[in-house]
């Protein structure tokens, strides 16, 4: 799944090969900051959230957040990282007004969790650490002296983060964007964190270089920073890969650097001027002792996780009966394999069958939705779709009605049932009925019949399709294909 | 009684007076409050102990253990609303929105805040010039330093302008004052203080302790400091309470006289009159042998990379952004940041930035921080092993007596080696106490006794015998 | 004995991380006495130190973390109350981007 860039005299081989890897902070969820008391601000008025620790005040001293680490152990369990039995908080220092220590606290060389894999994906390390403050940039209007001027917010300083190091295992933007979906899910599912990338609490950067494909060796790589959705990412990686293809194209050499993808103007800047050499001066912080982790508090983290994403595709395939596609869709979009076992478990009659309700609810009730909009969320009751598959699958309704079923549902909410009465969508038997409308197609599309008789199955289409518009689609396909086979004697 | 006679009594005398009646904490009070009050106005005149004096007693309740007796309290303590500076022009007037744990503590016992107490800018000195308030005066001579860090709070209760003070010591910073004063200072355990609110030098190593005029008095202070503190994830819970002493003999108690800290580079003053206070301890009946702390000789080294390196990282918060001072007028983020530093900064504090940052820059962390950080392993290796063979560690505080104000301020190098006898306690994390053995020249010279950690009933227990037989007159010319 | 130079480059250079401003005449002074420090601190190199583990915290204890229980933040009138430069509802700084 690699994407090859073409390139006419790339040095080696000619075709160059992205190799990419993520860093991604997570805002965990839980009550209070990482090193303090205060609570978490969720759009809270500026500075109102904040108290002598995480404002960074003379004498303050941070104590690091118990149930921060049970999340972070959760994280680790879920990749299948090795636990640190002692892990260390370091300093990582350097000045900027959004950090009011001049450090932030970080963990360096023995993070809580290291290697694991998600997917194919090897994870490198899981580790702990406290976000920043907001900086407003407030232009003109906020001048020093005639300057431009920004305003510093406390309230997020400090908010726990679990950072997710991957190995650069990723080749293609499609693919990062699409395995940032899975570690999303996964995360979702565990309940750390609320990732949602819009509101800040996934962020995610990249480190991109390229290669001749084919060889082993790594180029050098450039981090892009702070890319804040999925489609961002994909931009933002192609372009970069894009801008490096080109410098080594023209016989040039990537400078190692961090970068901003500006999703505007897909403009990539250097964040950091390269004089200003970074030299983050990190040892560990001798405000905060080891951690240890006993085997009471991987226990406790074990004992909280629920189901993970590949645990659940494989009960889903083995026990529930689903295909493999199906079963990995629902687990690793973690809200639609809630949705489909909340109204597997509604127990509605006529049962709907497993595998259909799957395919009803990820591509008929997922396309009447907004992107990405969890049906929980929408007015069609699991129990609802349970009941309309059901229906269909008793052949009471036609699936064509069914999709007219689901539109009220999707619009109105409802029951099947009910919709169904009041717009007379029950579907018309094999009876005299349809036998009657089948006849009348036949005469009305002649031609047609002729055809089919005479061994061209394709043209059975505007019969059936003048069938369904008489029936205003209550009719069953198949019992239709069936009587105008048997009426022309085929 | 006189407002002279109430000066007279021990803290532990004074509060039990309170608590029999017989004293008003409100008279106590008034009496050193006017003292302090000045010795603030008197400014270069006085000694310049104080950075602020309360305007009167605070609402304190009288009936807790402390009954209301003055407590003197070093600037980098944070007080609520009261001036804490740190002895810096960069936290000029900073008034703080909370109190630090080791004040609550005290205060909750009954003692009431007196004063704030000059000192080295951020605790890093030695001779208490390092203010940017201004240089304390040791009351045995106006024109020799009190030593430092706690020099405000040295000089404060040797002469008498506060029954006892609050102090905190990094690599000596309590012991080395007490000495060249002629009182008694108590670095306890690291970790038996919480250092919660404490404006911080070197996190690893700051330790707050009492400065007072005799042991009971270190006892008491101490006795009502020490605990667990939820708000410092390093304070430890201490293993049993501090009680008053009561020893007057020695007997069985081995004490180690370490070759490497009582030989060259110790004067011979002080070298006279500790060896005499080792003869008195014999007398007491304790056993006296020499003993080996083969790193020893490099703590200082040790010290002076690691205290610096903790510090450059500690001082980023000053940066101009939430407290304290701004440079003017500048346009441009870096600009404010450089400027502000330079500005708000005393020398020997960017001096010793420098050399943190220096020490923890890319490319030199393991020949500096990281060896420092082995060098710190095997001197508290050292102690473990000595302390198999004797109960206490005795050695001169200082290998000088109090030299003279701006004698040593030419030469980093010179002033550091006042910590030669103190740093490796606070390598190690184990209590020391400074007791006043005696004079040479007519200045004081102290004696400090080191014990393995949370010793410090035992500890204290040792000085307070020794105290009674060297019968030292803590008494310099009153100013 | 070694002697290290720190030259003025390199002083520069760390009062640049450290966010310090040295003026022309501060820097040639600073570079000796790091310089007269750091050759008295090289001392440690003499010392065999092999297989010595490094001492971060003298004492070693555990379970010294928080539970994730709510404390009562500051009131932002006090939170601002000692800064330096203040707008609205947060704190002013010349611009990073500027
Ligand atoms: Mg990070
Ligand atoms: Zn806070």
């Amino acid at each position: 799944m690699s994407d090859s860039v073409d390139t006419a005299n790339a040095g080696a081989g000619g075709v160059l090969e992205a190799v990419i890897g993520l860093e991604i902070h997570v805002q965990l969820a839980t009550a209070t900051k990482m090193f303090c008391g205060c609570e978490l601000s969720f759009g809270e008025p500026p500075n109102t959230r904040t108290c002598p620790v995480c404002l960074g005040l003379p004498g303050s001293l941070p104590v690091a957040n118990a149930r921060a680490v049970h999340l972070g152990l959760m994280i680790g369990l879920a990749l299948g990282s090795e636990l640190a039995p002692r892990s260390i908080f370091h300093r990582k220092n350097y000045f900027y007004p959004d950090l009011p220590k001049g450090y932030q606290i970080s963990q360096y060389d023995e993070p809580l969790c290291l290697g694991g894999h998600l997917g194919a994906v090897r994870i490198h390390r899981v580790h702990l650490e406290e976000d920043a403050a907001k900086l407003i940039h407030v232009g003109s209007s906020g001048r020093i002296h005639g300057s431009d001027a920004s305003i510093v917010d406390f309230n997020r300083g400090g908010t726990p983060l679990a950072e997710i190091v991957t190995e650069p295992d990723l080749r293609s933007p499609e693919q990062a964007s699409e395995w940032l979906k899975l570690l999303r899910s996964t995360l979702r599912r565990l309940g750390v964190s609320d990732v949602n990338m819009e509101e800040g609490s996934l962020r995610c950067d990249a480190n991109i270089s390229l290669r001749p494909a084919g060889t082993s060796g790594l180029g050098v790589k450039t981090e892009l920073k702070n890319m804040n959705s999925f489609r961002f990412i994909e931009r933002g990686i192609r372009a970069e890969i894009a801008r490096q293809a080109e410098i080594l194209r023209g016989g040039g050499q990537v400078v190692q650097e961090t970068l901003h993808f500006d999703p505007a103007s897909a403009a990539i800047t250097s964040l950091r001027s390269k004089e200003e050499a970074h030299d983050y001066r990190y040892f560990p912080e001798p405000d905060l002792l080891p951690v240890t982790i006993d085997p009471g508090m991987i226990d406790a983290a074990r004992a909280d996780m629920s189901e993970l994403p590949a645990e659940r595709a494989e009960r889903l395939r083995a026990e529930v009966g689903l295909n493999a596609e199906s079963a990995q869709l629902l687990a690793f979009r973690g809200e639609l394999g809630d949705y489909f076992e909340a109204a597997l478990a509604a127990e509605r009659e006529p049962a709907p069958e497993p595998q259909t309700l799957a395919n009803w609810i990820a591509g008929e009730l997922v396309a009447r939705l907004a992107e990405g909009e969890d049906p929980a969320g929408s007015r069609v009751e699991p129990g609802a779709i349970a009941a309309l598959v059901g229906l269909v699958g008793a052949k009471r309704v036609s699936v064509g009605a069914g999709r007219q079923v689901l539109d009220r549902l999707v619009s109105d909410g409802g029951e099947p049932e009910a919709i169904v009465e009041a717009e007379g969508l029950a579907a018309i038997g094999g009876g005299e009925d349809l036998a009657a409308i089948v006849a009348a197609a036949l005469q009305a599309n002649a031609e047609a019949a002729e055809r089919v008789r005479g061994g061209n199955a394709k043209a059975i289409g505007p019969i059936v399709g003048h069938v369904m518009r008489e029936t205003k689609g209550r009719a069953d396909g198949t019992e239709v294909s069936r009587l105008i086979h048997e009426q022309l004697g085929v | 009684m006189s407002v002279t006679d109430i000066r007279e009594l021990s803290a532990v005398a004074a509060a039990a007076e309170i608590g029999a009646g017989s004293l008003s904490a409100g008279e106590l009070f008034s009496a050193y409050r006017e003292r302090a009050a000045a010795d603030r106005v008197a400014g270069p005149d006085g000694l310049n102990c104080f950075t602020w004096v309360a305007a009167g007693a605070p609402l304190t309740d009288v009936s807790g253990p402390l009954a209301g007796v003055p407590l003197a309290v070093k600037d980098l303590f944070c007080t609520e609303g009261v001036p804490s500076q740190s002895g810096s022009r960069i936290l000029e007037g900073y008034l703080p929105p909370y109190t630090a744990s080791a004040v609550s503590r005290l205060t909750e016992a009954g003692a009431a805040l007196l004063a704030k107490t000059n000192q080295d800018e951020f605790a890093m000195g030695s001779s208490n010039e390092n203010s940017a308030f201004g240089p304390v005066r040791n009351p045995w001579d106006r024109e020799r330093v009190p030593g430092g860090s706690s020099g405000g709070s040295a000089a404060a209760v040797a002469a008498g302008l506060a029954p006892w003070a609050l102090g905190t010591d990094t690599g000596g910073s309590i012991r080395q004052p007490a000495a060249l004063c002629g009182i008694v200072g108590l670095k306890p355990t690291y970790g038996a203080v919480s250092r919660y609110g404490m404006i911080a030098f070197a996190s690893s190593l700051d330790q707050a302790g009492p400065l007072t005029r005799d042991v009971c008095d270190a006892a008491l202070l101490l006795s009502h400091m020490v605990g667990r503190d939820a708000r410092d994830a390093t304070s430890l819970e201490f293993p049993y309470a501090i009680e008053l002493p009561t020893a007057e003999r020695l007997d069985g108690v081995r004490l180690g006289v370490p070759e490497e800290l009582t030989g060259a580079g110790v004067e011979p003053g002080v070298l006279e009159a500790f060896h005499a206070s080792i003869v008195r301890a014999q007398e007491l009946g304790a056993l006296v042998s020499e003993v080996r702390l083969p790193h020893a000789p490099h703590a200082l080294s040790a010290y002076y990379v690691i205290a610096p390196a903790e510090c450059s990282s500690n001082l980023a918060r000053f940066d101009g952004v939430r407290y304290g001072m701004r440079a003017e007028g500048a346009l441009e983020l870096v600009d404010m940041y450089t400027r502000t530093r330079h500005d708000g900064f005393g020398a020997e504090v960017k001096r010793r930035i420098m050399l943190g940052t220096y020490a923890l820059s890319s490319g030199y962390y393991d020949a500096y921080y990281g060896r420092a950080q082995r060098v710190r392993t095997k001197i508290a290796e050292d102690f473990r092993s000595v302390f198999g063979e004797v109960d206490f560690i005795v050695t001169p505080t200082a290998p000088t007596v109090a030299f003279g104000l701006g004698e040593k301020t030419g030469d980093p190098l010179a002033m550091y080696l006042n910590d030669y006898c103190t740093v490796p306690m606070s390598l190690a994390g184990i209590p020391a106490i400074s007791i006043p053995c005696g004079l040479s020249g007519g200045l004081p010279v102290g004696l400090q006794i080191a014990g393995p950690a949370f010793c410090e009933n035992r500890l204290l227990e040792t000085a307070h015998a020794l105290e009674l037989a060297l019968d030292f007159d803590g008494t310099p010319a009153r100013v | 004995m070694r002697c290290t130079v720190i030259g003025r480059d390199e002083v520069l250079h760390v009062a640049r991380l450290a966010r310090l401003a040295l003026s022309e005449a501060e820097i040639e002074p600073m570079a000796r006495e790091l310089s007269a420090v750091l050759d008295h601190i090289a001392r440690i190199g003499e010392l065999d130190l092999t297989d010595v583990p490094p001492t971060s915290h003298v004492v070693e204890v555990s379970g010294a973390l928080r539970l994730d229980e709510p404390c009562v933040s500051l009131p932002r009138e006090v939170v601002l109350a000692q800064a330096p430069a203040v707008s609205g509802e947060g704190f002013l700084v010349p611009s990073p981007q500027a």
